[in-house]
């Protein structure tokens, strides 16, 4: 083997391949490099989730204590509260679940998983953002203006959201659909991007089952966002016309099809959650065969599931409207449908179980939260059986058990996934370790609560307690009692959790002031990216050592080796020498 | 920590695979499945919000009839655009028609300059090239497409079609719009494609990206026209 010829250690070798790119704060707004983008989207990320968080606070405060001075905000008002409940499920979807799970990790992963020095479109990615970054003002700025925020609910039904007789708000109606318009065109760019980039820039020798799987999934969930996002932004130009121009395309009055709108939208509406949950579910394979040092159980059929599970989600969507009046003939066909999906999402929850069957498994807080997250996306799936079937969704529609059920699906693909994926990942991001002890604390501290938040609503609501009521003292069935105490139980759990963030953000700046360094493969796990320095220099590697590919990345516990992982870059047979695992000098 | 571990050979020139399809051309190809399911979603209101017209009479009895006959030339002007660029698209893959000298070597090399100067001077140039006259035709034949919808929208306004009259033609306005919006943006980059093969920047993959574009402006056409004028 031949001893390479470029000096290892760090400084000077990078200086030919440095950061050409603009210095300072003007790097955060031209940078093309994919890791800086990919920091832009999560941070933006995660200021969403605080705004989102915060009025998951105040309502359910209302809801608990009706009426309540709500410390921070004030009284809430019905249209507030319809603002409030809007917004959030708008922006916790919209601007926290898809650009940090795919736009954020998806953006900081692939090139590094495949040996790629960048996106194969750099500049288009930077206005991916750029554009993101616009939506989200729009969407802050509709909270401002007069009449406040949009309250017609996150699915924006016609005739509410195209009058603003019945939303009470003009302008914040119409900035809403922009904000959102604006940011599909966002993820469209990044889309095209994370796809094109896969097929194109893989490094030498990494066939098309050498891809980690989390690139699998993203690229994969990159593909189902472009083929649903058509017909939404379609529907989303009639919706402002409506709002704006006076047409009728939504209004029965003048001709038009409220329906339509939700054909439109659960079109749309439906793959999106499996455009969030695929890169959640990626970022767990990742994480369990690294922490149990296990081969992937299933390589190859992980990868067939999830192409079934996306070609079949585009024929689910009408089990949203099983009520709205659809024919019953059709609700019988997608209660069909609906319950197959639960099939190669099962599968891919029992593959997970049997690649941490017999493995040697480490409870660092990645996998604690990577093994809660199945755990959790579990009760999700399970309970959405009740509601993918047309004969019980009649009793449950529109109750809180349909709302605990996707908070069950979506907390553990949002936030569980993206702790998982930020803890698992952080070293490499940031050169620094995190706190194990605070992660710990961290994430008892939030799955508990999560779980007492919404146990609780799903008693609720199959109680019969409806979703959209701002005050519950007015329905003398739903008011008092074992009801009360349940959603007064609801709240303390969230203030709890919500609390415990504070927990997240203190180790972060406790790790980023005086945390240990990460040496580059500090989880001693396979991939391309634990192959390169801690926090990687622009363009990943060094240009003259980008990395080749000799196998897959699950080679954890191979027999008859000294490790017990195989780095996806290093040779069959490779001679030994000693290398300084931090620095990386080498000595004979 | 000190351990002993494996020389990683490295490659010593960041070579690249080899692709199977251009990095500009596969992008292009994903826009535009972006784009069909765009024009998917109109056209499945448009025939929901038909079906359940009053009385199912279509169009509505008191809206003018949209011009079946009259838009059979522009889409004629936009079909044999479509195929002028073919002509053009193809020559300019295959080398030929840049005034004898072949193009460079495989994809994303640079023409030859075909003179040096001015914009203006570029332009000479590109006339003198059979493809570049090609090239013309087909931006000149879009753009006639566009001019005439132009006019047939102004007459439809005069015999009271607007898009608050009827959902009728919302959907007209909406639906052809949309497309109308989409020849504007594919004749702008056509136009700029010119300006690269005037300087001799024009590489394979760029015509390719924005002639697919072109091409699906072109066959989604026949579809809205059978659709939305019959």
């Amino acid at each position: 083997m031949v001893e390479p010829a470029v000096d290892l250690t760090h400084g000077e070798a990078h200086d030919d391949h440095a950061d050409h790119g603009p210095q300072g704060w003007l790097k955060y707004l031209w940078s093309t490099d994919h890791k800086v983008i990919a920091m832009q989207y999560m941070f933006t990320g995660m200021f969403m989730a605080l705004v989102g968080g915060f009025m998951a606070y105040v309502f359910r405060m209302q809801l608990a204590f009706p009426g309540i001075n709500v410390p921070g905000f004030g009284a809430v008002s019905p249209g507030e509260y319809n603002a409030l409940v809007t917004n959030h499920g708008t922006i916790m979807i919209f601007w926290v679940a898809m650009p940090v799970l795919l736009a954020a990790f998806g953006n900081y992963l692939i090139p590094l998983m495949i040996g790629a020095d960048d996106m194969v479109f750099p500049k288009i990615n930077r206005l991916s953002f750029q554009v993101f970054f616009v939506s989200t003002i729009v969407i802050l700025a509709s909270l401002f203006v007069e009449g406040g925020g949009f309250a017609g609910a996150w699915t924006a039904y016609p005739p509410l959201s195209a009058d603003s007789t019945y939303n009470l708000t003009d302008l914040g109606s119409t900035l809403w659909v922009i904000g959102v318009g604006l940011e599909f065109v966002a993820f469209l760019l990044g889309g095209i991007n994370f796809i094109t980039t896969l097929m194109n820039s893989r490094a030498p020798g990494m066939r098309a089952f050498d891809v980690p799987i989390v690139v699998w999934m993203i690229v994969v969930a990159s593909i189902l966002f472009m083929l649903s996002v058509g017909p939404l932004l379609a529907g989303a130009i009639m919706l402002i016309f409506d709002q704006t121009l006076g047409t009728g395309f939504f209004d029965p009055g003048m001709g038009g099809d409220p329906i339509l709108w939700q054909h439109l939208f659960w079109f749309f509406g439906h793959p999106e959650v499996y455009v969030v949950l695929l890169p959640a579910m990626g970022v767990v394979v990742e994480i369990i065969t690294t922490f149990a040092r296990k081969k992937l159980f299933a390589y190859r059929t992980v990868i067939f599931t999830i192409v079934a599970t996306g070609v079949l989600s585009f024929f689910v969507w009408a089990h949203h409207q099983f009520i709205a009046g659809i024919d019953p003939r059709m609700a019988n066909i997608f209660t069909i449908t609906t319950l197959l999906i639960s099939v190669p999402i099962a599968e891919l929850c029992f593959i997970y179980i049997a690649t941490l069957y017999g493995g040697s498994i480490r409870l660092t807080t990645p996998m604690l939260w990577a093994l809660a997250f199945v755990a959790e996306f579990l009760i999700g799936g399970v309970t959405g059986i009740f509601l993918g079937a047309a004969g019980a969704d009649i009793y449950f529609h529109d109750t809180y058990f349909v709302l605990a059920h996707f908070h069950y699906t979506f907390f553990p693909i949002a936030i569980i996934g993206t702790f998982a994926a930020f803890t698992y990942w952080f070293p490499k991001m940031f050169g620094k370790m995190m706190d194990e002890r605070l992660g710990k604390i961290h994430f008892w501290l939030t799955i508990i609560p999560f779980n007492m938040i919404f146990i609780p609503l799903f008693v609720l609501g199959m109680g019969g307690q409806h979703r959209r009521i701002y005050n519950y003292d007015q329905f003398p069935d739903l008011a008092g009692g074992v009801f009360q105490d349940m959603r007064e139980l609801a709240t303390w759990s969230l203030l709890i959790m919500l609390a415990a963030q504070f927990i997240f953000f203190y180790n972060c700046w406790k790790t980023a002031r005086s945390g240990p360094r990460a040496s580059k493969n500090p989880w001693k796990a396979n991939s391309l990216e634990w192959t390169t320095e801690s926090p990687p220099p622009h363009g990943n590697w060094h240009h003259l050592r980008m990395p080749v590919v000799y196998r897959g990345p699950y080679e954890y516990s191979v027999p008859d080796r000294e490790d017990d992982y195989w780095p996806q870059n290093e040779p069959d047979g490779a001679p030994l020498q000693v290398v300084d695992d931090d620095t990386g000098e080498q000595g004979r | 920590m000190v351990a002993r571990a494996p020389i990683i050979p490295f490659r010593p020139n960041p070579k690249k695979r080899k692709k199977l399809v251009s990095d500009a051309v596969l992008g292009m190809v994903l826009f535009v499945f972006v784009e069909i399911m765009l024009f998917a979603g109109f056209i499945s209101g448009f025939l929901i919000i038909k079906a359940r017209a009053v009385g199912s009479v279509w169009p509505p009895p008191n809206q003018p009839r949209l011009p079946f006959e009259e838009t059979a030339v522009n889409t004629t002007a936009l079909i044999a655009s479509g195929i002028v660029l073919l002509i053009a698209h193809r020559m300019f893959l295959k080398g030929r028609g840049l005034g004898g000298s072949p193009a460079g070597g495989r994809g994303g090399q640079a023409t030859p300059r075909g003179s040096s100067g001015g914009v203006l001077a570029g332009f000479g140039g590109l006339l003198s090239r059979p493809v570049g006259r090609i090239l013309v035709a087909a931006t000149l034949l879009g753009g006639m497409f566009v001019a005439l919808q132009g006019v047939e929208w102004l007459a439809l306004i005069r015999e009271g079609l607007t898009i608050t009259s009827s959902t009728y033609g919302a959907l007209f306005y909406t639906i052809i719009g949309a497309h109308a919006a989409h020849a504007v943006a594919a004749i702008l980059a056509l136009v700029w494609a010119l300006l690269r093969l005037a300087r001799g920047k024009l590489t394979r993959d760029v015509l390719s990206a924005v002639a697919i574009f072109w091409y699906f402006v072109v066959l989604v056409w026949p579809f809205l026209y059978f659709v939305v004028y019959l």
